[in-house]
């Protein structure tokens, strides 16, 4: 079997990538509940390169929205116990003052999220949004705040740009105002886009210019994302990297094509088997029973085993490590046990 | 056999579902005070029907009615014209007959907390509706007992909870059940897998594929995921801006669309391999708004191959060369006057 376990190494470091951007070592997120702890994240680690597209996967629960929230600052700190660590850009994010936090969010590190009309405040046109996000940052005139706002209007391709600053985010649709979310996080050119769900809430003909939109923009600024999805279809589209994520860790990373052509967790294998493409018609596809895990209850062991059909005896006794192998890396007992870990035949 | 056409349908079969020049319009306040009325063409004239024991897959994106269809079909609004019998019987508006369609269709919604009373038991929700058409109720019980078995949730421990103390898929699970307590003949499924994970819907989906050859129903299944119609439906119905774009059976549809749009819709589909990308957004743009839509072909001002004939005449459903689909464009009617008309498209 290949290595030790790289306790707090990210997995892929053997590939030779250049600088890294973002990095994150065993990020662990609680949350208080009436039940108890509520174990969101659970040790996760990984880097993220200059220009690099990371695709978070994984249902409902398994950590990727609180990931990704978790790089934002945005948990409520309050009632959420936050361990390990977040740099980005060089900086500890965790341990920012308020004023380098605001530089860091919107200047460094921009969001966008899956429903444009909740994050775009109603009573505020386009132009005034996203000029005022610009003069948070730049010591810039309200004239060449709004001329950069009609730059950013016209780079992600708004019919009318110069009208439509203008506009009410209720006098637009739904793409538009999802366009219009996007200008406002990169009109300040940040070197970070998280990305949560950006284009589930849209229509299939939009989804799809949507997403070559973000992609070309990320190419063409050399922008680093993480992209938050459970579609696996978008994530093919944009990601370089995807990590499969399942109760808080994550079990399975590589690049795109390793990942999705040849998975090897057990978990990613039924993710891709109960995904519904054509060739399925009229075959029963048996797909994967039972739910996840309470996180506030997290099984001792995979906590994939209860639903996993290759789960053995050992299988219970320790959390999988993720194994590091020529940037696929998995977090399987069985699967490290059994299939020699090598790189993949293109 | 095909299944959408009357003409094609074996002698005396008659249809489960019958719609013709079914119409609906909403009036809606204009912008500003005083301003005139707008009128929303939500469906503008649209017929198809279907056979006992099939399912319809009806898909399309915001705006183009899919869901008023859905609440016309219910009699849960009425149309302003036209003709819809199920099972035999003419739809009106009367208590009388609704209630009597009840018996004969049911219907799941998306959002299965919603629709389910949070103040009702699981074993109550279920068995309300045949205590309201006068089931007795040890009857209704064991009714209610049997089909939480059937749709795999263990009546034991379930009948007394609450939808709040159960999950999303089993929440779904308990809506389905509940259609089925009045045993229908045709369920309406309104986006009813869309809000569940992709390992939760393909159980659910497997559950529905069941249900229908164990109680010989009919599925009229309404879904933006054109990866789920697919594999679920025998007939496929594409709508946009409150028409019927093209109808046919689902391999013909999907392997040779005819309409552009159902065309555009399909390559509008993410590719699932990172190696072979989408390069381009098939159509540009939203879909209009349905206040005002465009004269003629509704959808000619995104088509990439509309002419002046398109803005002129509305096109009429006409066979597609491609056998057993219909679709309403002027390039498949060598008689229209489009230049293109007749001419294979790159």
């Amino acid at each position: 079997m290949n290595g030790t376990a790289m306790n707090g190494t990210a997995v892929g470091d053997d590939v030779k990538r250049p600088a890294m951007l973002a990095s994150v070592r065993e990020l662990s997120v609680r949350f208080a509940s009436p039940q108890g702890a509520v174990h969101a994240v659970n040790g996760v680690s990984f880097d993220l390169a200059a220009g690099e597209v990371l695709g978070l996967i994984g249902e409902s629960g398994s950590g990727k929205s609180v990931t990704l929230r978790a790089l934002m600052r945005l948990l409520p700190e309050s009632r959420t116990r936050i361990d390990g660590s977040i740099i980005v850009g060089g900086r500890n994010v965790m341990s920012l003052s308020r004023g380098l936090l605001n530089e860091y969010r919107g200047g460094t590190t921009a969001m966008i999220f899956q429903d444009p009309s909740l994050a775009l405040d109603p009573v505020y046109t386009i132009g005034q949004q996203i000029a005022e996000a610009i003069r948070q940052h730049l010591d810039v005139s309200r004239s060449e705040a709004r001329a950069r706002a009609l730059e950013a209007l016209e780079m992600v391709r708004i019919p009318s740009a110069r009208e439509r600053l203008d506009s009410y985010p209720h006098e637009m649709s739904g793409g538009m105002r999802q366009r219009a979310m996007i200008a406002l996080a990169l009109a300040m050119k940040p070197r970070l886009i998280l990305a949560d769900e950006p284009t589930t809430a849209l229509d299939a003909t939009v989804q799809i210019q949507v997403l070559l939109l973000l992609r070309e923009l990320q190419q063409q600024m050399g922008t680093s994302a993480i992209f938050v999805t459970h579609d696996l279809g978008v994530a093919a589209e944009i990601c370089d990297r995807i990590a499969v994520m399942y109760a808080g860790r994550i079990v399975e990373t590589g690049t795109a094509t390793e990942v999705l052509r040849s998975p090897r967790h057990p978990y990613t294998q039924a993710l891709m088997a109960s995904t519904i493409h054509g060739s399925m018609r009229g075959q029963r596809i048996e797909g994967l029973a039972g739910s996840p895990p309470d996180l506030a209850r997290l099984p001792a062991g995979c906590a994939f085993r209860a639903r996993c059909t290759r789960a053995q005896a050992g299988c219970a006794d320790a959390v999988p490590e993720l194994l590091p192998h020529a940037g696929h890396a998995v977090a399987c007992h069985v699967a490290q046990a059994t299939q020699p870990l090598r790189a993949v035949p293109a | 056999m095909s299944a959408v056409m009357q003409e094609a349908a074996p002698q005396g079969a008659a249809a489960m579902v019958e719609v013709e020049g079914l119409r609906k319009q909403f009036r809606v306040r204009g912008a500003g005070f005083g301003a005139p009325a707008k009128v929303v063409h939500a469906v503008s004239g649209v017929s198809f029907s279907l056979q006992a024991g099939q399912t319809l897959g009806i898909v399309g994106e915001s705006g183009c009615g899919k869901s008023t269809l859905a609440r016309l079909l219910m009699g849960l609004i009425p149309a302003d014209d036209g003709r819809v019998s199920i099972a035999g019987a003419n739809l009106s508006q009367d208590a009388a007959s609704l209630k009597a369609l009840r018996r004969r269709m049911q219907m799941v919604f998306q959002d299965s907390f919603a629709s389910l009373n949070p103040r009702l038991t699981i074993e109550d929700a279920i068995m309300f509706g045949p205590r309201v058409h006068g089931v007795p109720p040890d009857e209704a019980r064991a009714r209610c007992h049997r089909l939480l078995e059937r749709v795999g949730l263990d009546p034991a421990r379930f009948a007394g909870r609450y939808p709040h103390e159960v999950s999303g898929g089993q929440r779904q699970r308990v809506n389905i059940a509940r259609a089925l307590a009045l045993q229908p003949q045709v369920v309406l499924f309104d986006e009813s897998v869309s809000a569940l994970d992709k390992s939760v819907e393909i159980q659910v989906l497997n559950l529905l594929r069941d249900l229908k050859e164990e109680f010989g129903l009919t599925y009229l299944f309404i879904s933006h995921d054109l990866n789920v119609v697919q594999y679920i439906s025998d007939v496929v119905m594409v709508m946009y801006l409150g028409k019927v774009v093209e109808i046919g059976p689902a391999e013909v549809l999907y392997e040779r669309p005819a309409h552009p749009y159902t065309r555009a819709l399909l390559a509008s589909m993410p590719s699932m391999d990172p190696q072979r990308r989408t390069l381009q957004a098939p159509i540009s743009g939203d879909p209009p708004s349905p206040i005002d839509p465009p004269s003629g072909c509704r959808f000619r001002t995104r088509c990439p191959h509309a002419a002046p004939v398109c803005g002129e005449r509305e096109p009429a459903l006409v066979d597609a060369q491609s056998g057993g689909a219909r679709a309403a464009c002027h390039l498949l009617d060598t008689a229209s006057g489009h230049p293109l008309a007749g001419k294979e498209l790159s």
